[in-house]
């Protein structure tokens, strides 16, 4: 893995500097994919950029016709870093798209970068509330989902379930503020606590001590890559599991930490937009793919990874390889008329997607591996997000 | 040993016309860059000279103090977070967000100096160290204007007289005769009264103040001054950067200021400039071949203190008198 | 807020303070003997942890693997100690502080060069599960495990410091390194011998928290500078000093984190509150220090004469 991301990193910054003027019209699509690639979230990142050069890879090596050239740059879990290598991108290399951020303070660090220097970023997860609605831009596009969504659905989920007592835990950053505000529009019991932690915090013992005193019916965290893995075990260790319900957004229990945690997740419920046994040709396709390459099995993030390749692709080749006029690219964008892995695709007027929420539980599949399961009908159809109202685009 | 000998004079290129020719090339330097349709390294040059004007003020109290202060971070940090909540809230003048900005630096400065000033040695290290993670948590806690995650500021600060610093060569600019005016006025204190008691001072702290010096004043107002300039980096931080954050103030970052300062020449007075521009260009050169750039970075830093203390400003000009050793090693 | 979480809580704090311990005991040895600032001391630890992983997971079992990381994390420092770090021992601060800020960067790129950026290590399965101390009090087992480690090393070292003769010589070397010299101790050994217990020491705290926190590149500098806090306050040099003073800034630490947030949430939305609390927990901690440094600079136990 680390020889393509030097390899990566190499031709790319090799081909920039070797590109003294730019070309009339573009003979390849450059694009500059920033993302956590170490330390204990890099699963995430890895997902999507395994899943982006997998869709790269079916294409021939192309997206919409065009060679592309993508450069890879770890963000290191930190904002500046990821700001800065985003300056690189567009400023000196002067790509095409920019793509591939997982944590949303550092999109929103990088962001400005882009946007104010007239290139597309494409979420292929980030995807924070102030951006869907005052602050959208048409230079960004959601792939994943809006950043509350997943949240909503599960808070929808415990309201079914009749649930009237729930602890909450976020990190304190945007994401988390956003994660914790969606589950309680749709959650209709008593909040026992609202607890946010710091962002990369390993050790739960203070709130695990906490969550005992509080004694809840639900415990409901948004807990994203290693921080997740973390108190998992430590939730399990504490014996907490015996008597309180563990609901998680949808990576949360996802196969990253499947992998680290083990067979005390059976039995877990989730709430996302897509899962592995989603019926269609596309994601018949993609996880068949995904596991012949990486011989292991996808996350949602890999799904939002490959889907934002596609749309590239599919853009680009609306454009005839046109990419210069940013307008046209910008329709071409927001039609978005490529097969999504999740099934029908469709933008809202904010440019973040409309679509489904499914609940899902952690079974075992027929080799015995554990897996998420999309269960009964879906929390949410067609289902857009609470902030659309405030963006002024249309 | 006389004052005389002490080396307060510009680093080695004692003719001015060495001088000249720098402020040459720095000048041709971004027209260069345009020529060659290389803007994105205009950028670059401006963050360069921003942290060498922050390592040339930590030398006013590391090398021409002669004390070891582990916080310097801080001051830079609270310059930068000054503008950049003044320009967040929607006040954007540059006049008022800079003068605040080397201000409030000083006023932190002269508070942490006032207490730090009386300790010595290993203890000044630790305590300069402590305020400055005060500082750090301080900013770290105030969700308001980001805290850990950072803020983004909208727009560059605003000095009218047509100039706009949203535009790269302008900025570049600003950034070069801010810092210039900086090393002139430095070189003329040095030279001054002031600056020979303070380094007489740092060379025999207790013979100066045998002869009547009152040393603690001198070294709070040095200190306070060396504050004051770092605010005014860090001011020109947020807004080369568009973006701060509370890692901005964390202690490896005067770590890092004080590599620049030994890199470049401790006491001299540019010495601080050469070394930021030196690390910075080295770590973005090897990081176009090796993600393990620190790796390197490392060794040649070791090197530098193993065996050229002086730094490499002192390596640089044989022939030129070299000033005797330190006595006591660091206080 | 009640007994039971105030009672878990403590013994939150005691495990860190203690393993804050392992690394500040070393700290202030090396610094109380030598007279040397070694910023590289959370490298040292990081080190141990990845070894510790690393032999983990080659062994099969967690007691060999962090063993044989202790070894190795005491060999690699002896040998920093006898080549690049005995140079600095005559140097000044300044010069101390900066080439060992260089050495984090080397050890801390050496490690991802050979290990990459992090490595699990998983506690022994049979400590996964809570052990119940009162009647509802469930305390996870590991972090007991932890707690006893901590302070047996902690009367280990006691031991050996007072009852001992190696423990003489240090006593000796911390508190006048020009008359222990004058006495005819074989100062080069010692160093190296109290270098490498410093080491392994560290070796102890990274195999042991690695399961609890990430074994990752960088972890040492988060809990270096507590450590410099803790040597700080309880007195360079001295053992006692680091003990009390580590069991302190644990203490604070944890239950700053932890009860303040419920007194911060009165007043202030939830996001701020759980901002401030932990600011406010550290910046009692470094006043604390602060203090110290200005009213008593020598610590509380100083070990100096």
């Amino acid at each position: 893995m680390r020889n393509r991301l030097m390899a990566g990193l190499i031709a790319g910054t090799l081909a920039a500097l070797t590109a003294a003027s730019p070309a009339l019209a573009a003979d390849k699509v450059k694009i500059g994919f920033v993302s956590t690639l170490s330390g204990p979230s890099a699963a995430l990142g890895v997902d999507i950029r395994d899943a982006f050069m997998l869709a790269v890879k079916l294409n021939g090596g192309r997206l919409g016709g065009l060679p592309a050239e993508v450069t890879i740059v770890d963000d290191q879990f930190k904002p500046d870093v990821g700001k800065q290598a985003f300056e690189r991108l567009v400023k000196r290399d002067k790509v095409d798209f920019m793509t591939g951020v997982v944590f949303s303070n550092i999109m929103l660090a990088g962001l400005p970068e882009a946007v104010g220097n007239n290139t597309f970023y494409l979420s292929p997860n980030a995807a924070p509330s102030p951006v869907a609605g005052k602050d959208c831009n048409p230079y960004f596009f959601a792939v994943s989902w809006p950043n509350d969504a997943y949240h909503e659905a599960a808070g929808q989920y415990a309201t079914n379930q009749g649930v009237k007592s729930a602890f909450l835990m976020a990190p304190n950053y945007q994401a988390g503020k956003d994660s914790l505000a969606g589950f309680k529009r749709f959650y209709k019991g008593q909040v026992v606590a609202e607890v946010y932690t710091k962002l990369g915090e390993l050790d739960y013992a203070a709130e695990l001590a906490q969550i005992r005193a509080a004694r809840p019916e639900v415990v409901y965290t948004f807990l994203p890559g290693g921080m997740g893995i973390n108190f998992i075990k430590q939730f399990v260790a504490a014996g907490l599991n015996k008597s309180i319900k563990l609901i998680q957004p949808g990576f949360g229990t996802d196969q990253d930490v499947i992998r680290a945690v083990g067979d005390s997740m059976l039995g877990l419920f989730d709430a996302a937009h897509w899962g592995m046994d989603l019926d269609n040709a596309a994601n018949k396709r993609f996880v068949a793919e995904f596991e012949k390459e990486y011989k292991r099995l996808p996350t949602v993030y890999a799904s939002q990874g490959y889907d934002t390749a596609m749309l590239i692709d599919s853009a680009v080749r609306a454009v005839g390889g046109k990419i210069e006029d940013k307008d046209a690219v910008r329709r071409a964008l927001k039609a978005a008329r490529f097969d999504s892995v999740r099934g029908e695709f469709k933008f809202n007027t904010n440019q973040y997607p409309v679509q489904n929420y499914y609940l899902r539980e952690i079974q075992k599949d027929a080799q015995g591996r554990l897996v998420n399961r999309i269960v009964g009908r879906p929390v949410f159809t067609a289902h857009g997000d609470a902030y659309v109202q405030d963006c002024p685009m249309r | 040993m006389t004052v005389r000998e002490a080396p307060a004079s510009p680093t080695g290129i004692a003719r001015t016309w060495g001088w000249w020719l720098l402020a040459a090339l720095a000048i041709a330097f971004p027209f260069v860059m345009q020529a060659m349709d290389e803007d994105f390294y205009i950028s670059f040059a401006s963050r360069l000279l921003i942290y060498g004007l922050a390592a040339v003020s930590l030398n006013l109290v590391l090398g021409f103090g002669g004390l070891v202060s582990f916080g310097h971070a801080a001051f830079v940090g609270i310059g930068a977070y000054t503008v950049g909540i003044l320009i967040k809230e929607g006040m954007p003048n540059g006049w008022l967000g800079f003068a605040l900005a080397m201000g409030i630096s000083a006023l932190f400065a002269a508070a942490i100096g006032a207490i730090s000033l009386r300790t010595r040695g290993v203890y000044f290290i630790m305590i300069t160290l402590a305020f400055a993670q005060m500082v750090y948590y301080l900013v770290n806690s105030v969700k308001a204007y980001g805290g850990d995650e950072g803020l983004n500021i909208p727009r560059r600060s605003d000095f009218g007289l047509g100039l706009d610093l949203k535009d790269d060569l302008s900025f570049y600019f600003f950034v070069l005769g801010l810092l210039a005016l900086s090393l002139w006025l430095i070189h003329r204190m040095m030279h001054a009264r002031f600056g020979r008691v303070i380094l007489a001072i740092r060379d025999d702290e207790v013979r100066a103040a045998a002869i009547g010096y009152p040393v603690f004043r001198y070294q709070l107002i040095l200190f306070t001054m060396a504050g004051a300039l770092g605010g005014l980096a860090g001011a020109l931080m947020v807004n080369q950067q568009n973006y701060v954050s509370p890692n901005l103030l964390h202690w490896t970052q005067s770590g890092l200021l004080m590599v620049m300062v030994i890199l470049g020449g401790v006491g001299t007075l540019a010495g601080g400039l050469w070394g930021a521009i030196v690390l910075l260009t080295l770590e973005d050169v090897i990081a176009e071949y090796t993600v393990h750039w620190a790796f390197y970075v490392g060794w040649v830093l070791l090197a530098v203190v193993l065996f050229a203390p002086k730094g490499l400003g002192g390596l640089r000009w044989p022939g030129r008198r070299r000033s005797p050793p330190k006595r006591g090693g660091g206080r | 807020m009640t007994g039971i979480l105030l009672l878990e809580q403590a013994l939150n704090g005691l495990q860190f303070g203690l393993m804050l311990f392992l690394l500040a005991s070393g700290l202030t040895l090396v610094f109380g003997i030598m007279d040397m600032i070694n910023l590289a001391h959370g490298a040292l630890y990081m080190v141990g942890a990845f070894f510790a992983a690393w032999l983990t997971a080659l062994t099969g079992t967690f007691v060999g693997g962090v063993l044989l990381a202790i070894v190795l994390t005491a060999a690699v420092g002896m040998v920093l100690e006898s080549t690049l770090l005995r140079t600095l021992y005559a140097r000044d601060h300044l010069s101390q502080v900066l080439a060992t800020f260089a050495l984090i960067l080397i050890l801390n790129e050496s490690v991802r060069m050979i290990w990459g950026s992090d490595l699990p290590l998983r506690a022994p399965a049979a400590l996964a599960g809570p052990v119940e101390l009162l009647p509802g009090l469930y305390y996870p087992s590991y972090r007991l495990l932890i707690i006893a480690v901590g302070l047996v090393l902690a009367v280990v070292l006691y031991l050996l410091v007072t009852r001992t003769r190696m423990g003489a010589l240090v006593r000796a070397g911390a508190s006048n390194r020009e008359m222990a010299l004058a006495m005819g101790v074989n100062i080069r050994r010692l160093y190296t011998a109290v270098f490498g217990l410093g080491a392994a020491l560290c070796a102890v705290a990274g195999a042991m928290l690695g399961p609890l926190l990430a074994v990752q590149v960088g972890m040492g500098e988060t809990i270096l500078i507590l450590a410099f806090v803790v040597i700080v306050i309880g007195g360079i040099g001295s053992i006692w000093g680091a003990f009390v003073g580590s069991l302190l800034v644990g203490f604070v630490d944890t239950m700053g984190r932890s009860l303040l947030p419920f007194l911060f949430r009165e007043f202030l939305p939830p996001q701020w509150a759980a901002a401030a609390a932990p600011a406010v927990a550290s910046i009692l901690i470094y006043l604390l220090m602060a203090a110290v440094l200005f009213l008593r600079p020598q610590g509380l136990f100083a070990a100096r004469s």
